[in-house]
């Protein structure tokens, strides 16, 4: 094997930390920045009038008021790079301990919604390509523009609506049963709490992918081969499954490892509203508080993901199709 | 009558645009309904003097509704505006002023495509204080990297034209060239994905509102409207969140609607594509 997919990948991976490394410094100086003083947010205001200076000294050392940025940034990576990332102020637990539990609430949600929504969306664009001009083209292009058009939140509060309050199928929020200690929560509970944010991500991650797919079946239904295959009289399934296959699954795939950042961005709205402890309604409720080291870790985190998925996209793409290989090479 | 296909495109974009115009008037002709509280009236479900229905204070949904679309599409075009110059800017520049200014401007476009954008959202309307600056600034700030990365593309090969290389041999300052032959290629290209940002930025301002940053409940804008709307959902008071959602996707689909119609009157080819 050659050299240059390692070279490919290792040049992705530097790019990725630096970028990230580029993250915690926005996120950090965009915190900084804030007008919002963390003490009248999370103690307020009339509590603080009735504090003595010392207390009040105590607190303004706990939420980091008077450390200077650089410093606190500087002592801050140190941490992290460690493996410390500190102590949520909000939740008074480690921070790796409360991204660890809401990590994997919204694993379970991004996963499911990703893989579903990916099948689909791969599935409808295939069908529309394929019936280009077609009745069922349009109502599939008809449907993604819906639901592109749809705000995450809406759909949620939508589904709630009707199978939540209305038909009363499913609950209408958490991640478990109400009143039901942490050990006596099945599997089936947990996957019955998800159905709903799982569905909302689902329906809403499908648009993208499906309208991408349908646009490469195009090309590819226009091209030489496409055609020499019509003419030999392979229609349908057959004509699909022998040329169009391969070569539509490849952009569609790339295209869905880098729509991860939008599940991302999805799961924040639908967690809030189904009330789902993920990592989505952590960060809202740090952000609303003030909560640096909590807002910072999940950013952080959410760009790993982001990156990460980017670059398998690049990866796979340089490591499949040796077009791109070449042309990387010869720059 | 049968029309052909450029009339109805005209149609459509001419009905969108006076739909949207008609949201805006309305809204802001509605201000003072939108906010009067009558406990009398309190929780009606929807009925033909009240066609979206009232809230828990006794408060017309249908002109709060147009009042806080009317808010969220103003903000919208002023965000994504800004954002557009931004990403045309940054296009031109990160084409034609060499290789450094390249890398850096590519290395923010990664950098805003990274986060993800509710979440970047989030953190500039915190550092701003959580206000209506703070949501413009935001949605100005995110929006711009997919334009940028499309007119950087376009610039990159119209640079590469002849008759962009003819006029560099004629000795044409970098400025004449991009102010008489890059722009006027440009213009078209800047114009639809101006238009079609306006609906990404009314998603992600109705989005951020809706989670709780920046207005005030004083500014009913929509994302406030569906938000409120949640706490009262379990007691049944559907109408509450159900109309004011559903103006809100008819107002982004139009938006779509004029930027494609825009984009096939701009360039015809494109349909055939």
């Amino acid at each position: 094997m050659d050299r240059r997919i390692p070279v490919l990948i290792g040049k992705n991976i530097v790019r990725a930390m630096l970028l990230v490394f580029a993250v915690s410094i926005v996120t950090f100086w965009l915190m900084k920045a804030s007008p919002m003083d963390p003490l009248q947010t999370n103690v307020g205001q009339a509590a603080l009038g009735s504090m003595s200076r010392e207390q009040i000294e105590k607190l303004e050392e706990y939420w980091g008021v008077n450390t200077p940025p650089a410093e606190q940034y500087l002592s801050w990576a140190k941490d992290f790079v460690r493996g410390d990332m500190g102590t949520s102020l909000l939740y008074r637990q480690p921070v790796a301990k409360v991204i660890g539990a809401k990590l994997a609430n919204s694993l379970f949600l991004m996963i499911f919604a990703w893989l579903v929504s990916g099948l689909l969306g791969f599935v409808l664009g295939v069908i529309a390509g394929m019936n280009r001009g077609k009745w069922i083209d349009k109502l599939i292009k008809g449907y993604c523009l819906v639901i592109s058009s749809t705000p995450a939140f809406w759909l949620a509060l939508l589904l709630l609506m009707i199978f939540g309050v209305g038909l009363r199928w499913f609950p209408i929020g958490l991640s478990v049963p109400i009143g039901v200690e942490a050990g006596g929560v099945t599997f089936l509970d947990r996957v019955y709490h998800a159905v709903l944010p799982a569905l909302t991500l689902s329906i809403t991650g499908v648009s993208n992918i499906a309208l991408h797919t349908r646009e490469k079946m195009i090309d590819i239904c226009g091209s030489d081969y496409m055609l020499f295959a019509r003419m030999r009289g392979e229609t349908g399934w057959r004509l699909f499954k022998n040329y169009g296959f391969r070569n539509v699954l490849l952009p569609a795939i790339t295209l869905h490892f880098a729509a991860i950042s939008e599940i991302f961005g999805g799961s924040v709205l639908v967690e809030q509203v189904f009330s789902y402890p993920g990592l989505g309604q952590a960060a809202v409720a740090a952000g609303l508080g003030s909560d640096m080291p909590l807002l910072m870790a999940v950013t952080i985190v959410s760009a790993l993901f982001v990156f990460g998925g980017n670059m398998i996209a690049n990866i796979l793409y340089g490591v499949v199709d040796p077009r791109i290989r070449r042309g990387g090479a010869s720059k | 009558m049968r029309l052909n296909r450029r009339q109805r495109v005209l149609i459509g974009l001419g009905v969108s645009l006076l739909f949207l115009a008609a949201v805006c008037a309305a809204g802001i002709l509605s201000g003072e309904a939108a906010m009067a509280t009558d406990f009398s009236r309190k929780n009606t479900a929807p009925c033909v003097k009240y066609l979206f229905g009232t809230d828990w204070l006794g408060r017309d949904m249908l002109a709060r509704t147009l009042k806080g679309l009317s808010l969220s599409i103003l903000i919208g075009l002023l965000a994504a505006a800004v954002s557009a110059v931004l990403a045309l800017v940054l296009g031109i520049v990160s084409a034609t002023m060499g290789k450094a200014v390249d890398a850096a401007v590519t290395f923010c476009i990664d950098l805003v495509m990274g986060v993800p954008h509710i979440l970047l959202l989030l953190l500039i309307s915190v550092a701003l204080g959580k206000g209506l600056r703070g949501v413009i600034v935001g949605v100005a700030l995110t929006h711009w990297p997919s334009l940028a990365r499309l007119i950087r593309a376009e610039v990159i090969q119209l640079k590469e034209s002849p008759y962009i290389r003819i006029a560099e041999k004629l000795g044409k300052s970098k400025w004449y060239i991009a102010r008489k032959h890059l722009l006027p290629h440009l213009l078209p290209q800047f114009v639809v994905g101006l238009v079609l940002l306006f609906p990404h930025a009314i998603l992600h301002e109705s989005s951020i509102t809706f989670l709780g940053f920046g207005l005030s409940t004083e500014q009913p804008a929509i994302g406030i409207v569906l938000s409120e709307a949640m706490k009262y959902l379990v007691t049944g008071e559907w109408w509450l969140a159900l109309f004011p959602g559903l103006l809100l996707v008819i107002v982004v689909i139009l938006f779509y609607v004029a930027g494609e119609s825009l984009q096939k009157l701009m360039n015809p080819g494109s349909v055939h594509e």
